[in-house]
């Protein structure tokens, strides 16, 4: 249990440090949010329809962003070496990086979102609804990643790849989020119903991810 | 405690490296294992660190902890450092200690690859020699059985190479194993010798 603990706090501590990634989703969520309403105009009713789904495909892009190096820096320096050889079974130091890699990428998402929702022109309760949904969706988007980092983790350039392999996985995640934030929003219906299938979706890949996560990095260390 | 291997065989990118290697090892000895480049020595490492699968053979360590696997029993010392250059030098020691599953607080390990006086700096700002005996200072500060180097010597000076020499003597009459791949003498002497590349 001490060594999950010790990786779980050494990765959160490399994500915060100079060149880790854990301001670089959010400033990405930032910007990609910010940049919206200039390309669609002061539509305010617009902004308001769609926020949700904008406010989804940011945090989505942003948690992305930072999943192509989760285990490809530990296979380069030889970390990932030694985890393999370890007494610590690989399915639970994995779940222990990708605990590392939600606290640091995908809590300051949730974060965010009331404020981004101002840019989106949604009230009080539609940004409250947006984050709630997505502190609920965003630990499914990073167990999904794990599979597309672990696979591509012995390649130079596997970031282009791991969206290509990841973000189709996403796709159920993306439409119940949205489906269960515009549920809370405009109805009509009820925001219960979206928001389970949200929360299993994320159970599920809680489980799938790390089991394929851990056996893609076991056939690629060969 | 002793390790035996018997008619190893190792296939990388569908060519055979080397097949039918045998050899036996108990505790307090250790194995030089020399060759040319391309010999298979960092494979024959890697088999035994259970890193790359063994295309044939067998290989056992006998008296060991029954409830852990070999790698478990391991200390690997590759060519790379398994460091992050935005931590400081304890506190990827400390890491790895808690990691691999050491009792004790590290800090005289530090001590032991004379680093105790930089344990503060990122290891990013080490050189590699320095980068080296950090990657030593795991060996010493989680104990286990079977010793893994792949070329230790590289990049280290010849005070540090002294150093790692009262390491590995230490680790020997303790009972410890070593399995160690070098182009030349590593201050083993006298160890047995495997020689890759001219048997097969």
């Amino acid at each position: 249990m001490s060594s999950l603990l010790a990786l779980f706090i050494r990765d959160v501590r490399l994500a915060m440090r100079v060149g880790g990634g854990g301001g670089i989703g959010v400033l990405f969520f930032l910007i990609v949010t910010a940049l919206m309403p200039f390309a669609i105009g002061p539509d305010l009713a617009l902004l308001g329809r769609i926020g949700p789904a904008i406010l989804w495909l940011g945090a989505l892009l942003a948690s992305l962003l930072t999943l192509d190096r989760l285990f490809a820096v530990d296979h380069e320096d030889g970390s990932l070496d030694l985890m393999l050889m370890g007494e610590t079974p690989l399915e639970l130091a994995v779940a222990a990086k990708a605990a590392a890699h939600w606290i640091t990428t995908g809590l300051p998402l949730v974060i965010a979102t009331p404020l981004l929702g101002l840019f989106m022109n949604l009230g009080g309760q539609a940004s409250g609804a947006v984050a709630l949904t997505l502190l609920a969706g965003t630990p499914a988007l990073t167990f999904i990643g794990l599979i597309g980092a672990a696979l591509s983790v012995a390649l130079r350039r596997g970031g282009l790849l791991l969206a290509v392999l990841v973000l189709p996985l996403t796709v159920p995640v993306l439409i119940f989020g949205v489906a269960a934030s515009n549920a809370a929003i405009v109805g009509p219906l009820p925001f219960g119903t979206p928001f389970t299938i949200l929360c299993a979706l994320t159970l599920v890949s809680l489980v799938v991810g790390i089991f394929a996560a851990a056996a893609a990095l076991r056939q690629g260390m060969e | 405690m002793r390790l035996e291997a018997s008619s190893l065989a190792c296939v990388r990118g569908g060519r055979e490296v080397f097949s039918g290697l045998g050899f036996a090892l108990s505790g307090g000895e250790a194995l030089l294992v020399t060759g040319r480049n391309g010999s298979g020595k960092s494979s024959l490492l890697r088999i035994l660190a259970g890193l790359i699968r063994l295309a044939g053979g067998e290989l056992a360590l006998a008296d060991g902890d029954p409830d852990k696997t070999i790698p478990e029993q391991t200390h690997y010392l590759g060519h790379q450092d398994a460091l992050k250059p935005s931590l400081t030098v304890a506190e990827n020691l400390a890491f790895w200690a808690s990691y691999l599953g050491g009792a004790e607080p590290p800090e005289p390990a530090l001590a032991a690859v004379g680093l105790a006086a930089l344990a503060d700096l990122p290891a990013g700002y080490l050189s590699a020699g320095q980068r080296r005996r950090l990657s030593i200072a795991r060996l010493v500060a989680v104990p286990r059985p079977l010793w893994l180097l792949d070329e230790p010597t590289s990049a280290l000076d010849r005070e540090a190479q002294d150093a790692l020499k009262g390491l590995m003597q230490r680790h020997l009459s303790g009972g410890g194993l070593i399995v160690a791949a070098a182009h030349g003498p590593i201050g083993l002497e006298p160890a047995k010798e495997l020689r890759l590349g001219e048997a097969a």
